[in-house]
């Protein structure tokens, strides 16, 4: 190799000399996979037979990458790999937390349910446009987002996802699709050109991108550097690209115009991102910061809890109702991170990874109304109780685990973040917590009487056949949120030591720079 | 376009330009050049042609679609950075290896394969555009 041919030189000041690990390549194959798999959907775009398959073939694949990550950072902590060999700070480093595993594997197995959806939803003119690349170049950007340690990277990640989820938003070139990526694509470039404004600014500040050193080197900077600017811009980036109040109004203007499988997607994993990064950069990074903030934050979300849910209540647009409810869901988690602890940020994890289930889920459910009922309001929808029984119970499970009831995924989460909120005296954001679970019920109980209670005007409604693809994936996902519902220990007990690792992030920090680590 | 001037001069500026741009992406490692403005070139050596003969002529003559062009790049750059998990290395590491080719060394890498398919990622991508919008504007 390189030493061969050049002088002598002491490579460890430079380089990792240790070889690396088949379980450290688990850290990037992720990515590489999702990218590899994606190139190849490009090269047989012809093929409109086979993309499908490939492509679920490959998000199976994912999953099952994501889950032995998981297990392996569950029993071995965290786990790093430079890109290059290069040793960090200097080359890029992707470093798995408890955290990152958990968003990566849950939304893998999102992407893998709305994968098996598509085969209903996706005809072929979306598959000749390349859902299916696309598709899994935005697996490769939501990989990378939860999966690297550098925050520039985290950065390019967000590109790589914006740029396909662009492709995906405008599949099918309606004229409100394309009114609804205009809004959707400017609001996210302010955030993206923020985020990058903020990280710019840091770098001028820390002379470093790498996660763990910016974490490290916060405690001697704190006096001289303005932290607060910083943590405030990026509140601000990363609340805009989780649709946090004041800056929600792009979602529910741009998430009912896509094919449904698209916006089950996006509702499952865009805003989520978002989160994850600044439950990231707030709790881990910036902690004493974060606890400065956690008035304004708290009130962000407070009022995105409320906005959202009454947003819902007004609402006659099945997919505008969920996507209020997307942004109401984002709220909880914001009084998480608001409130801190390891209760507060246990359940705004916790909060994240059963909204991904359960929107994404939604969503699906709101495409196969939209075909049994052919009308996309509640209004003119009726009867869908009537035309599939089985169809119209995985909702109301569904409808139950968004509002919060027992015995669905909703409520822990709800329970954890009541509680952490009492616990620090903050009674009005509890307050604000129970108020929009209750009308979160009252929404979901309207959906639900009007378009699958009611009788319909015209009663032909006999049971109509749903294609198994579609039907599939809603019962797989409704099936995982009474799971987590019932037996919430294995998962719980992840997210205490994954919250535990970001408060005390010196295991995260050791598998950056083992012992220490010189610069 | 009818001058008959660009319609001659067209294959023989296509032909040089096409050779120029693979000179640049391979001089790209030690100097400026590089897999992305190799592409750009060679991508403009396609306008060219395309302007020249009509973009049916360049589509015939790259055989490919430009999108499958480009996906072939994307792959050709992951696996790229894949290859280092053989030699037990940190993705993207730099592998070389000096094959003798009739008593030349040749020096190879992971890091050229890299730029070739950034070189073709650039030339699937941009000339997708390009002649897409060429074949609009011309009618």
């Amino acid at each position: 190799m390189a030493a061969s041919i050049s002088p002598p030189a002491d490579l460890s000041a430079a380089l990792v000399l240790a070889p690396s690990t088949a379980s450290e390549w688990l850290v990037i194959l992720p990515v590489g996979w999702c990218l590899a798999v994606g190139a190849l959907l490009v090269m047989l775009r012809r093929s409109l037979g086979l993309q499908p398959v490939i492509a679920i073939a490959g998000l199976a694949g994912l999953v099952l990458i994501d889950g032995l990550l998981l297990e392996r950072v569950a029993a071995n902590g965290p786990m790093t790999m430079v890109m290059g060999r290069w040793l960090p700070p200097f080359g890029i480093a992707f470093t798995v937390d408890l955290t990152g595993a958990l968003f990566a594997l849950v939304a893998a197995s999102v992407a893998l349910a709305a994968g098996v959806f598509s085969l209903a939803d996706i005809n072929d003119s979306g598959r000749r446009y390349g859902f299916y690349p696309l598709l899994m170049v935005l697996m490769a950007g939501v990989s990378g987002a939860f999966l690297t340690g550098d925050i520039f990277n985290l950065y390019v990640w967000f590109e790589v996802l914006l740029i396909s989820s662009f492709g995906l938003l405008v599949l099918g070139s309606e004229r409100e699709q394309l009114d609804g990526t205009v809004k959707y694509g400017f609001l996210n470039l302010v955030a993206t050109t923020l985020f990058l404004v903020a990280t710019g600014y840091l770098y001028a500040v820390f002379g470093t991108l790498n996660m763990a050193d910016i974490a490290r080197k916060a405690e001697s900077l704190r006096d001289s550097a303005p932290l607060m600017t910083l943590v405030g811009l990026y509140v601000l980036a990363f609340g805009m690209k989780a649709a946090a109040f004041p800056v929600n109004f792009w979602l529910p203007a741009s998430y009912h115009t896509p094919r449904v499988v698209v916006s089950a997607l996006f509702a499952g994993l865009l805003t989520k991102v978002g989160i994850y990064a600044l439950i990231r950069v707030t709790v881990m990074l910036f902690p004493v910061e974060r606890e400065e903030m956690s008035f304004v934050i708290a009130l962000a979300g407070a009022l995105t809890m409320i906005v959202g849910v009454l947003g819902a209540l007004a609402q006659t647009d099945f997919r505008r109702i969920l996507g209020y409810l997307i942004v109401s869901g984002i709220g909880s988690i914001l009084a998480g991170v608001a409130v801190g602890g390891p209760g507060g940020v246990g359940g705004a994890i916790f909060y994240a990874l059963h909204s991904m289930l359960v929107m994404t889920g939604l969503y699906f459910a709101s495409g196969i109304a939209m075909r049994l009922g052919a009308s996309a309001s509640i209004v003119t929808l009726a009867g869908l109780y009537r035309r599939h029984v089985g169809f119209a119970a995985l909702t109301l499970m569904l409808c139950f685990a968004v509002s919060g009831l027992p015995p669905f995924s909703g409520f822990w989460p709800k329970v954890m973040l009541v509680k952490a909120a009492l616990d620090i005296g903050a009674w009005w954001l509890a307050a604000a917590l129970l108020l929009t679970g209750f009308l979160t019920t009252i929404v979901t109980g309207r959906l639900f009487l009007f378009a699958y209670w009611r009788e319909a005007a015209d009663q032909s409604g006999e049971a109509v056949p749903v294609s198994a693809a579609s039907l599939a994936p809603l019962a797989v996902l409704t099936l995982l949120a009474l799971l987590i519902g019932l037996y919430p220990d294995p998962l719980l007990r992840a997210i205490q030591s994954a919250a535990a690792g970001l408060a005390e992030p010196s295991a995260y920090l050791n598998s950056v720079f083992p012992a220490g680590g010189s610069q | 376009m009818k001058s008959i001037i660009l319609r001659t001069v067209a294959p023989f500026l296509t032909g040089l330009m096409i050779l120029f741009s693979i000179f640049v992406l391979l001089r790209g490692h030690n100097a400026p050049g590089g897999g992305f403005i190799g592409g750009l070139i060679a991508v403009s050596a396609l306008a060219i042609y395309g302007i020249a003969h009509g973009v049916e002529t360049v589509r015939r003559a790259i055989f490919f679609h430009p999108m499958a062009i480009a996906g072939a790049g994307l792959f050709a750059a992951t696996v790229a950075g894949l290859i280092s998990i053989v030699v037990r290395v940190p993705f993207m590491t730099g592998l070389w290896i000096y094959p003798s080719v009739l008593g030349v060394e040749i020096p190879l890498s992971t890091v050229m394969l890299f730029d070739t398919g950034v070189y073709l990622v650039v030339i699937g991508a941009i000339s997708s555009v390009a002649l897409s919008l060429e074949e609009r504007g011309g009618a």
